[in-house]
């Protein structure tokens, strides 16, 4: 069994069969992670680069991570973004890494588009690690993985996406994944961060928290950014917690029991109280470990396709 | 020097004109319309047409030279070598050059640049010093010097105040006001505001940044009286603003370019900053409305927004690139393959488009085809099918998203200023 595209760009328009296939191989080598010596000689002889033009240290760590576990070489190239307005632009420095003849590259950036654009310009397998606000494959991946491991399937699972879905990342990645592997996908924010085509998705919105509790098997708890740019879309951060904070008393009051997964990093009393963040309804942690798990599954099955 | 132009149809419908016919111009002037004999043709260079259209010159009011300031990206020569090639006798360039066309002296060097080309250029100076919206331009000074429309183009005129005083003030000399619609503070995005946008996860221009600007400007006209004219229109609501405001009378007119026309923002979905334009590419919704509108009449021109970028800028990040394309040299092609052989316009009312609106909108004389006039046509082979190359264009910048696309429909020569181009080639007559 091999995947049917030789990147992972985003989960939009990947297969039923090619997640399913991503997430069993994922078992294995969650597996090899549980032993006394966590490595495996498969991608022996690759060089693997990652390519982080934000900075994003959990993703690289996870990433890098998976390679050595793999026994791939891995290389960090880090590009501040500071530098891209004056210095090298993309295409040299892709140009300048491929003629030091490496067989795959990871890509965080913040604009979007430009893993794709990276394949257009490069011979290497190409994996999307964040491009600006648009896919983060391998956090839906894993979150995937994490839901499954938690609750054994993904079909029929009702799972709502709860923050600024309008300019993250994860959630669309999410979206797209889940939906393709027949999960019931709802999202709930302040209206001002759900974009109006949700519908066009096929995606319920939902403004009330404690309906999303009561109606969801699922919290995917997305990160709220303090950034001014970011807090134009509500009125203060006091507001987003009273409205749309997951706390233990809202929990309580909705007797329900429910999975509650965040990409991190959290900022507690935010978006999520410290209660929860700890409590155990949360499988925060089982996300960080499958993410190693779920990353070696991508990097192992692209860098062995012939 | 004479020439004879063989079996030519004539078509003006400024003067209701369209008639087979031949044509001799005797140093640049037509001298004869009509059958031509053994006197006439002595000493004399015949080409033969076999009844293709000549049109008055066709002229694009809306093109980005990049002299001064980007040589690199395209000259005002090489730009209108690309405009002969597209079939244009005429174009007005636009003032965002650095630095803007916002003196006399700037406007001058334009013209100096151009005076010996086949191409007639007329600028159009910055409304407002530096485009940056705080004090009038010298619009006098610049007036004199040449300028044919005010504009603050790549940015609307930032206030509602300096606006005001902009069209009060160009009213003295009758000149349109020329508008690029889109408000301030929801401008900044890579593409248009919609699905795409989410899915592609670009951060988004969204339609109603146009439509405000649009609105503020029609009531603006009609406040102060003063003419405003629309650049590439590119919404469903905005066409409908203008179709509203040309009934109540305001004196409003709107150009189009060709992939608003014909494109919608589907065209991102490759990241191929070859779509990245502002206004950017919009719905199919906004492109009926647009079709529309050039129907009825509502949008008075085609005009390319010819924007040179140099490969270097293009290729890159899909949100770091600059925005625009380049038009002159697909631009009759495209109105000929999209709306003429699809129904959508006649002949008649593309030629107007493309050639006689534009100039009465800017206040220039429409060629005619009388004796003792000047020879400025285009003659147009309507059912050539050919597939565009980029690597012939005559234009410095290759950004082009029309690249091996087959069109039906060119132009195979131009005569102005006494210069013939035919076969790629300028030739004096
Ligand atoms: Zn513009």
């Amino acid at each position: 069994m091999s995947l049917s595209s030789r990147h992972l760009l985003g989960m939009q328009g990947v297969s039923r069969n090619d997640i399913q296939l991503i997430l069993d191989t994922a078992i294995t080598f969650k597996e090899v992670l549980e032993r006394p010596i966590k490595r495996v000689p498969t991608l022996q002889g690759k060089t693997v680069v990652n390519l982080f033009y934000e900075n994003s240290t959990r993703t690289r760590i996870s990433f890098e991570l998976a390679e050595k576990r793999l026994s791939a070489d891995a290389v960090n190239f880090s590009v501040s973004t500071s530098s891209v307005s004056k210095g090298e632009s993309f295409k040299d420095t892709i140009k300048n890494i491929e003629a030091m003849k490496v067989d795959m590259i990871v890509v965080r950036h913040a604009a979007a588009g430009v893993p794709h654009y990276l394949t257009q310009i490069s011979d290497s397998n190409v994996i999307n690690a964040g491009d600006g606000i648009h896919e983060h494959p391998t956090q839906a991946l894993l979150d995937m993985y994490s839901i499954r491991e938690r609750l054994g399937k993904l079909d029929g699972v009702k799972v709502c996406i709860v923050g600024d879905i309008a300019h993250s990342r994860v959630a669309l990645s999410n979206i797209f994944g889940l939906k393709t592997m027949g999960a019931d996908v709802s999202v709930c924010g302040p209206s001002t961060m759900i974009p109006k085509q949700m519908d066009e998705l096929g995606v319920k919105v939902i403004h009330n928290i404690d309906e999303a509790i009561q109606e969801n098997d699922v919290l995917n708890v997305l990160r709220i950014q303090l950034e001014r740019k970011a807090r134009e879309y509500f009125p203060s951060i006091r507001e987003y917690h009273k409205y749309f904070g997951i706390t233990e008393d809202r929990l309580a009051k909705n007797g329900k029991d429910i999975v509650i997964l965040h990409p991190g990093p959290i900022n507690r009393g935010v978006e999520i109280s410290s209660e929860v963040a700890d409590g155990p309804s949360q499988i925060i942690l089982n996300q960080v470990t499958n993410g190693v798990a779920v990353r070696m599954a991508v990097l192992y099955l692209l860098g062995t396709q012939n | 020097m004479k020439i004879a132009l063989k079996n030519v149809i004539l078509f003006n419908p400024d003067q209701k004109l369209n008639k087979k016919s031949n044509l001799l111009i005797t140093d640049g002037i037509i001298s004869k319309i009509g059958s031509l004999n053994s006197e006439d043709l002595k000493n004399c260079q015949v080409f033969e047409f076999n009844d293709k259209y000549c049109v008055p010159g066709l002229f694009d009011m809306h093109v980005h030279l990049r002299e001064p300031g980007r040589e690199d990206e395209e000259t005002v020569v090489t730009g209108c070598n690309a405009a002969a090639k597209g079939g244009f006798t005429g174009i007005a360039c636009m003032p965002n050059t650095e630095p803007a066309i916002d003196s006399a002296e700037i406007v001058s060097f334009i013209k100096q640049k151009a005076k010996d080309h086949l191409v007639d250029v007329y600028p159009v100076a910055a409304a407002t010093m530096g485009r940056k919206g705080e004090t009038l331009s010298p619009m006098s000074e610049l007036v004199e010097a040449g300028a044919v429309a005010f504009t603050d183009d790549g940015v609307a005129i930032k206030t509602a105040r300096i606006l005001k005083t902009a069209l009060e003030y160009s009213k003295m000399f009758d000149t349109p006001i020329i508008e690029h619609c889109e408000d301030e503070s929801l401008a900044g995005g890579a593409m248009n505001e919609g699905l795409n946008s989410t899915l592609l996860g670009l951060p988004p221009i969204p339609s109603v940044a146009e439509d405000l600007i649009v609105s503020r400007d029609i009531l603006m006209a009609e406040y102060t009286g003063g003419k405003v004219h629309i650049a590439h229109i590119s919404t469903k609501n905005a066409v409908e603003l203008v179709r509203q405001a040309k009934a109540k009378g305001i004196n409003i007119t709107a150009e189009v370019t060709p992939h608003h026309f014909h494109m919608t923002d589907d065209a991102v979905q490759t990241y191929n900053t070859n779509t990245k334009m502002n206004p950017p590419l919009r719905t199919s919704k906004d492109v009926e409305a647009i079709i529309e509108g050039l129907k009825d009449g509502t949008i008075d021109c085609i005009a390319s927004d010819h924007a040179p970028h140099s490969l270097e800028e293009k290729e890159m990040e899909f949100e770091y690139s600059p925005n625009g394309i380049l038009g002159l040299e697909t631009q009759l092609g495209l109105a000929l393959t999209e709306l003429y052989h699809k129904h959508i316009l006649s002949f008649e009312q593309l030629i107007e488009k493309l050639s006689i609106n534009p100039r009465k909108i800017l206040k220039l004389k429409v060629p005619k085809f009388e004796i003792g006039e000047k020879a400025n046509f285009t003659i147009i082979d309507t059912d050539e099918v050919w597939s565009v190359d980029i690597k012939k264009f005559k234009s410095i910048s290759k950004n082009s998203p029309f690249h091996n696309r087959l069109l039906k429909g060119k132009a195979i020569a131009v005569i102005n200023n006494s210069l013939f181009f035919l076969n790629e080639k300028f030739h004096s007559i």
